[in-house]
């Protein structure tokens, strides 16, 4: 079987105590949603973190295309062409949107207005409020910022924290449509999400985590179905 | 409590610089370290508190020391009659009129709705009560300083013995303390510094251009001191005799006596100091402080009114500052606000807190002593230092003269790397806490 | 009743003394403000740095006229030697960076450690100064000293009141006028600038962004070299050098940058403009200003001072005190509660 796009694989550590991660693997394939859902204190952050870099593995290894990268800084990856978007603190809030996402080109020396425009056109509001401090903005919107900020990269895969933490329902349900936008766009996106069930519907693949470890990993559909995770995850 | 060998090493070895000091220079050199390492060490004992225990920074040492100089003017000064009925009652009427219109302007601010009509009101009172205040104020410390100007043109003080005023010192500094802490407590802890910077350029300001107070700039010179002075103990027939024993001058021999004195009641009162100190630090108290200083938040969370414990410690180490301040004024015998510079009352005493081991009381009191001692040795040193890499110029060069002028600023240049090399590669200190 | 005399008064001896002191306070509040945003603690050797950066600034203007160099008799030549000034001081605050300050950043230290050693680099700042020129008072300017004079003024006008422009003064106006658009530009225009401020909003963000926060910290000590050079010589220029009114200034510096938000650039300038006028409203003699506004008759006899020169500190603290307790961020609503 060929390596999935992007994987964490058998990744077992923490943050310098105890493991956290038992032995999971996460991985998203190219033009894929796939998500990490779970209970509280499942460790779903934590296996992001640590296919981003964030925490040292002590077993366990990551690869981007094929590539072993569990070596690199987060800002490496960033590089490399990973795109993160934390759940806390992901946006500038002194600076106007654009600058934002100007910012998110950093690494960049090349033109970037093409990519600007493209984010715009993903998120046309950001457009319409350019020239506004992202800090003024209401939840929903500071989140398009942050998306937008991370796919100023041109990344080859995006990874989201959490995306609709403290969002209103009507706000959650515009940006995950947002999210499949950006995933038709041929990016493939990994991202944690407390709303197991609106998370599950657009996902083509589902990692349940408990305690550190996998539970369930199927598609969408199928999580969606299994009585089980209904049951245990979801609510019935 | 275990013997602990390392730190009284320390102070021994401190000793026995000092007694080396006695015999290759002189024994009055190393009595008057002794007597001001002994207050500068009460002055670091009172910023430990605020730091080593709250952590609070406080930059207005030099303040509050001489807001509890101030005191022994007040108290010990006999009192300037004929300036008292020259404008005494005025001055007076004037400062309680100040007080007043402060008072009445907070009346205003807490009957009254907000909004700009509450604004002009105060604006108003606060403008209108000045002036009036002014009006009785001015002519009075002007009829003040006229009477005697070119021994007193004061007040005066209460005439009484000069013992009390360390603890007046300690109350004045406290008052002062407050009133800063009242208001930059609980802010970011960056404002506390700057507040306490801004409190003690003002006392500094108020003691050198309020002549009436304190005479200003012209000094309070002849404060009675609480020893016998050596011009009293010379005719003295024990004092002679006692010299013929030793082998010494008279004037010598009765210096020392007198500066020796100063050294038993300085010791006397830092004993008493360290002892409260180390009795506070261990109680619940001490404990609860310490607890706030190492997670606030936690603390917070736990109900403790943390802003209200700085206040409290704030005050108490001001107060601490004061005392040290009033006694350096006794041992001087003048009250000289010329000479209180930030870097020297202020900044100087942090370095001896640092290098000696915040938040350990005997880490403070050995830090003055080291820090006191280099102060005073380092510009003699400097000074050989330069005559020797001098020596084979020409002896009227400028750059000669320059490098021998210049020595005298080689301590400040000392006490910075002393501080950044104990910051970055000792950061504990001599004595670090328990 | 003389309108027009009481504002030329007023201009004479408030707006113009109080616009060149404002400007020295921004610049010097403006580098307080930046380090405060970037480097995140209390640079309390701001006033000696910005004393020993107008020393060297002193020295090369001596050796400049000692060469033969000036600025014609109509600049002063101590404007030529700002740039040697700047160019030192970037070498001596980076220095004290690698020295001091980079090893507090890598064992990620308290604030208040940092403003220690800040304070230790005072005293060897200090030191230095005063080995190097002494702590007497140095005026080192030259050229033209006004732009017109009282008797200049009076002849053109033919008014009894008289109001003079010194060159120091009006220098310090434009200079400040053009350092300050040209930072503001810098950081809201070009990619470096907006990466200072975006370290500055989200420490994080900017590292996932791929900000090298060493270069941004180099960049902040290069600004603030420049900021303390060019306020250190202009407040020398207008007022004469003496270290210890440098290290005075700490405080009217530092209720500047407060007062307008600490970590607002734009807070910091209104701050020192607040401060400035307010020290000399406060403390100026209001009678002659009156004189001119009332019937004579009813002139004011006394002096309408408020408060004597000698407690100019009691006004910037005042001030403080009054922001502190009504409005603790700032202005600007600057980063800190």
């Amino acid at each position: 079987m060929a390596d999935p796009y992007l994987i964490g694989d058998a990744m077992t550590g923490g943050y310098g105590g105890a493991d956290i991660l038992h032995d999971c693997t996460i991985s998203v394939e190219r033009g894929e949603i796939a998500v990490i859902v779970g209970p509280n204190g499942a460790g779903k952050s934590t296996a992001m973190k640590a296919v981003f870099g964030m925490l040292q593995l002590r077993k366990g290894m990551v690869r981007l295309d094929g590539t072993d990268i569990t070596g690199l800084s987060p800002q490496a990856r960033v590089r490399a062409g990973m795109g993160f978007v934390p759940q806390t603190g992901n946006i500038f809030p002194g600076m106007t949107v654009e600058e934002n996402l100007e910012m998110g080109a950093f690494i960049r020396d090349d033109d970037i207005s093409d990519t600007r425009e493209q984010v715009f056109d993903l998120f046309p509001i950001l457009r319409d409020k350019r020239a506004q401090a992202a800090g003024e903005l209401s939840g929903g919107q500071r989140q398009q910022v942050a998306v937008g900020r991370a796919l100023m990269t041109k990344p080859k895969v995006l990874m989201l924290d959490e995306p609709t933490a403290g969002v209103s329902p009507i706000v959650m349900d515009e940006l995950f449509d947002r999210i499949i936008e950006v995933a038709r766009t041929g990016i493939p996106i990994l991202m944690v999400e407390q709303n197991a069930r609106q998370a599950l519907e657009i996902a083509d693949k589902g990692f349940v985590m408990v305690q550190g470890r996998n539970r369930y990993t199927d598609t969408g559909k199928a999580l969606l179905a299994d009585p089980e995770v209904r049951k245990s995850f979801l609510g019935g | 409590m275990s013997v602990n060998w390392r730190n009284i090493g320390l102070f021994a070895a401190m000793g026995l610089v000092l007694v080396m000091v006695a015999a290759f220079q002189s024994w009055q050199l190393a009595l008057t370290i002794l007597n001001m390492s002994l207050i500068s060490a009460i002055m670091a004992l009172g910023v430990n508190m605020q730091w080593g225990y709250a952590g609070l920074f406080n930059v207005g040492i030099m303040g509050f020391t001489a807001v509890g100089g101030l005191a022994a003017v007040l108290i010990a000064m006999p009192p300037v009659n004929e300036a008292w009925a020259a404008g005494g009652l005025g001055a007076i009427l004037g400062l309680m009129l100040g007080v007043a219109t402060i008072l009445a302007a907070v009346v205003v601010y807490k009957r009254m709705t907000p909004g700009r009509l509450r604004g002009m009101v105060i604006f108003a009172v606060i403008v209108v009560g000045w002036l009036v205040a002014r009006f009785f104020f001015a002519p009075a410390t002007q009829a003040i300083q006229a009477v005697n100007p070119a021994s007193e043109g004061y007040l005066g003080g209460l005439g009484l013995p000069v013992i009390l005023a360390w603890p007046v010192g300690a109350v004045f500094a406290a008052g002062a303390a407050w009133l800063v802490g009242k208001v930059s407590l609980g802010l970011r802890s960056d404002y506390l510094a700057i507040a306490t910077l801004g409190i003690s350029e003002i006392i500094i300001a108020i003691l050198k251009h309020e002549r009436w107070l304190a005479r200003g700039v012209n000094n309070v010179t002849g404060i009675p001191r609480p020893v016998t002075r050596p011009v009293d103990l010379q005719p003295q027939p024990w004092v002679q005799d006692l010299a013929g024993r030793l082998g010494w001058s008279v004037s010598e021999t009765a210096s020392i006596l007198s500066a020796l004195g100063y050294s038993v009641l300085f010791v006397i009162v830092l004993a008493i100091l360290i002892w409260l100190a180390e009795k506070a630090l261990n109680s619940p108290w001490g404990r609860m402080m310490r607890a706030i200083r190492d997670n606030e938040t936690a603390a917070r969370a736990m109900g403790k009114d943390v802003t209200r414990r700085h206040l409290n410690i704030f005050v108490l180490g001001s107060a601490v500052c004061g005392l040290a301040g009033a006694m350096m004024v006794s041992l001087d015998g003048q009250l000289t606000p010329g000479s209180y510079e930030p870097l020297r009352f202020t900044f100087l005493i942090w370095v001896m807190v640092i290098v000696g081991g915040s938040g350990n009381n005997w880490g403070a009191v050995l830090g003055a002593f080291v820090i006191w001692f280099l102060w005073v040795q380092v510009e003699p040193a400097g000074r050989w230092l330069m005559e020797m890499v001098t020596s084979g110029m020409e002896p009227g060069s400028d750059l000669r003269r320059h490098l021998l002028d210049s020595a005298s600023h080689m301590r400040l240049l000392t006490m910075g790397v002393a501080l950044l090399l104990v910051l970055r590669f000792s950061p504990r200190g001599l004595i670090p806490e328990k | 009743m003389d309108p027009v005399s009481a504002l030329v008064t007023l201009t004479n001896f408030v707006l113009i003394p109080g616009f060149a002191y404002g400007s020295q306070l921004a610049l010097g509040a403006l580098g307080i403000t930046l380090i405060y945003s970037i480097l995140r603690f209390s640079h309390f050797a701001h006033g000696d740095v910005m004393a020993f950066g107008t020393m060297v600034v002193i020295f090369t203007t001596w050796g400049f006229q000692a060469i033969g160099i000036t600025g014609g008799g109509v600049i002063p030549t101590a404007l030529l030697a700002i740039p040697v000034g700047i160019a030192v001081m970037i070498v001596y605050l980076l220095v004290a960076d690698r020295l001091v300050y980079r090893f507090f950043r890598q064992v990620k230290a308290k604030p208040l450690t940092f403003v220690m050693a800040s304070l230790g680099v005072m005293f060897v700042t200090n030191g230095l100064t005063r080995l190097f020129i002494g702590t007497s008072e140095r005026r080192f300017e030259d050229g033209e000293r006004f732009i017109f004079s009282v008797r200049d003024f009076r002849e053109w006008t033919g008014l009894a009141e008289g109001l003079a422009l010194r060159s120091s003064q009006a220098i310090t106006i434009v200079t400040a006028l053009l350092v300050m658009a040209a930072l503001f530009w810098f950081l809201t225009r070009t990619k470096s600038g907006k990466s200072m401020r975006a370290y500055s909003d989200n420490e994080d963000l900017a590292l996932l962004s791929g900000i090298n926060p060493e270069r941004v910290v180099t960049m902040t000590w290069m600004i603030v070299a420049g900021l303390v050079v060019i306020a250190g010589t202009l407040y020398g220029l207008d007022k004469g050098f003496r270290p210890i009114n440098y290290f005075q200034l700490l405080l009217p510096m530092f209720a500047a940058a407060i007062v307008g938000g600490l970590g607002s650039p734009i807070g910091a300038i209104v701050g020192g403009f607040v401060v400035a006028f307010s020290e000399m409203g406060i403390t100026y003699a209001w009678r002659r200003f009156f004189t001119h506004l009332m019937p004579e008759d009813m002139a004011p006899d006394s002096m309408l001072q408020l408060l004597p020169v000698d407690y100019k500190f009691a006004v910037t603290f005042a001030i403080l005190v009054i922001v502190l307790i009504f409005r603790p961020t700032g202005i600007f609503r600057g980063k800190s509660i």
